[in-house]
């Protein structure tokens, strides 16, 4: 797009279409009302009244709270432990099917497809009560391991995003240089195909790692009472008592989110 | 990863360099035909169960009264009548989810053109604002928009001061605007995606060539950025319709989507088998939503993706 900025002039008068009126100032208003809410949390995450809507004083000591709290601790690690085997399965299983789709017939591929796409059309809810039921058919107790099962196959999807839209602008030159030079299909997979994808393969797993540690309605359902993920968790806090806790672990999450973003920014700038 | 140099008999796609063995997509589908497949068809089986009668879970005996009951209610004496309680949460479930679509449309499509139309450095700027969103868990996002306009919050303290009582929470409003507030930036960025790759020589051509900014407006603007309006509405109507947190925390129960009722089902209320009627009911409204818009797209020849 052109960056210069040339207003019609013909008529008599300047017209810029580039700016309508009214754009700005809705513009504006949209940003203040997305981040409004999370100011407001971070704000009160710091109030030392034990009434949320009050402010009494600057303090921190609900971190400290949160910080000591062994429920939280455990959620925290169930959450990080499910999150990261998620993160690496379906990872791996998103770039075996991104290589493997490339070739496959109509009919296969419609199928994989279906499958694949499934969590990002049907209602999670549906999913979750699915999953539940299988679970229990089958005997898998609910705990860590069924988490991370169904964890994994809705963070599928979301790993393969990124790897299937690099993988269609990838040059064909270098896989045939390497083809011509002797290169067999393991080397050409181990030295050129993996290394081209992998800011895909890392945008992919950053993403799933995200949808896997904010799920809520699945874990609700297949955690088990051992096994319980902090959104499960925080859902609890929120249900049962508003304490300024809530405030502060939110604050560290939106803290985390952030860092992740922020990470994955660099690390494609530098990249590229 | 053997067939790779020798010319297949069978009519498989020939291979290119670089290009591996569909067999290694076997592995990934296998898995997901368990973990989704057979979760999806449960749900399906499980509708025309019975329910047990006690505990949960479901009673091996097949039955059609799971979708009976959806519409019709019996009585203690007996007798039938029409039941409009699960219609109307699945209307209520529509029909928040239309009002989120088209308040979030009307929001973004100003939003996408203003950011596509910024310095590049302000631009990328911007976007990460709306992507952050993205990345914030929606249970702490919809907690957030609950402390801002919960009773005591910002809005009511500052209507207090004029004397103006306020109280939304816990009724309807408060879960379309909980709606709304976490689907937002999923309805801006596929438009910004459209309207950035948009020339804008080319309305400032139509403009010059005497075209009325109005019609600037809509025969080249708007066309443009059309695939990302479509997707933005898929992106934001199809989670809407399946949402089950804005109205639990938002609502506070007396605004039940069918999310809500489908959870209830396989929680407190168990009754698996109705709740699977149910699911199953939701599945063919969220596909057939899929197909209008595909429909919608390929009509208009843009290229939309949902999967």
């Amino acid at each position: 797009m052109s960056t210069t900025k040339t207003p019609s002039t013909k008529r008599g008068k300047l017209v810029n279409l580039r700016n309508f009126p009214g754009f700005t100032s809705t513009s504006w208003f949209v940003m203040f009302f997305l981040y409004i809410p999370l100011v407001y949390v971070v704000i009160y995450s710091f109030n030392s009244s034990r009434i949320g809507s009050i402010w009494k004083g600057f303090s921190v000591k609900w971190y400290g709270k949160v910080l000591h709290n062994t429920d939280i601790q455990r959620a925290l690690k169930n959450s990080l432990e499910v999150g990261i085997s998620a993160t690496i399965l379906s990872t791996l299983l998103a770039v075996m099917a991104a290589l493997g789709l490339l070739r496959m017939q109509r009919a296969g591929k419609a199928v994989a497809m279906a499958l694949i796409g499934a969590p990002l059309i049907i209602a999670e809810v549906v999913l979750a009560v699915g999953t539940l039921g299988l679970f229990i058919a089958v005997g898998v107790p609910l705990g860590k391991v069924g988490l991370i099962v169904a964890h994994t196959a809705f963070c599928v999807p979301f790993a393969l995003l990124p790897i299937r839209a690099r993988l269609s602008q990838l040059d064909m030159a270098p896989f045939e240089a390497a083809s011509d030079l002797g290169a067999n299909e393991r080397q050409i997979l181990r030295r050129i195909t993996l290394p081209l994808l992998s800011p895909a393969i890392i945008a992919g797993a950053l993403l799933a790692f995200a949808i896997s540690i904010d799920d809520f309605i699945t874990s609700f359902f297949v955690a088990g009472p051992g096994s319980t993920t902090l959104p499960v968790y925080i859902f609890g806090m929120i249900r049962s008592t508003v304490t300024p806790e809530v405030n502060a672990i939110s604050t560290l999450l939106l803290l985390f989110s952030s860092i992740v973003l922020i990470g994955s920014y660099l690390i494609q700038r530098k990249r590229r | 990863m053997t067939a790779v140099t020798t010319p297949t008999k069978k009519p498989v796609t020939p291979a290119r360099p670089g290009q591996s063995s569909p067999k290694l997509a076997y592995l990934p589908i296998i898995f997901l035909a368990f973990a989704i497949g057979v979760p999806l068809l449960i749900i399906v089986v499980y509708s025309f169960l019975e329910t047990p009668s006690q505990g949960t879970g479901v009673k091996w005996v097949f039955t059609t009264d799971n979708y009976r009951a959806l519409f019709i209610q019996e009585k203690l004496d007996g007798t039938t009548a029409f039941d409009t309680r699960y219609i109307k949460v699945l209307w209520t479930s529509f029909y928040y989810s239309l009002i989120t679509t088209v308040v979030t449309l009307v929001f973004s499509v100003p939003v996408a053109m203003w950011i596509a139309t910024r310095e590049a450095r302000k631009r990328t700027l911007l976007v990460a604002l709306v992507t952050l969103p993205f990345w914030i868990s929606i249970l702490i996002r919809t907690y957030g928009i609950r402390q801002i306009i919960a009773d005591e919050g910002p809005i009511g303290k500052f209507l207090g001061l004029f004397d103006i009582s306020w109280s939304i929470l816990y009724a309807p409003p408060a879960t379309i605007l909980g709606l709304i507030y976490v689907f937002l930036p999923f309805m801006v960025l596929p438009i910004y995606a459209s309207a950035e790759r948009f020339d804008f020589r080319l309305a400032e051509a139509a403009y010059d060539l005497g075209a009325k900014r109005m019609t600037v407006v809509r025969r080249i603007i708007l066309p443009s950025i059309r695939p990302g309006i479509i997707s933005g509405v898929a992106l934001v109507f199809i989670p809407a319709l399946g949402s089950f947190l804005q109205s639990d925390m938002l609502g506070g129960g007396k605004t039940n989507m069918v999310a809500n009722v489908i959870a209830n089902n396989f929680g407190q209320a168990r009754n698996w088998p109705f709740g699977s009627a149910l699911a199953v009911l939701l599945i063919i409204l969220t596909l057939l939503f899929v197909l209008v818009i595909q429909g919608v797209a390929q009509r208009r020849g843009d290229k939309v993706e949902l999967v």
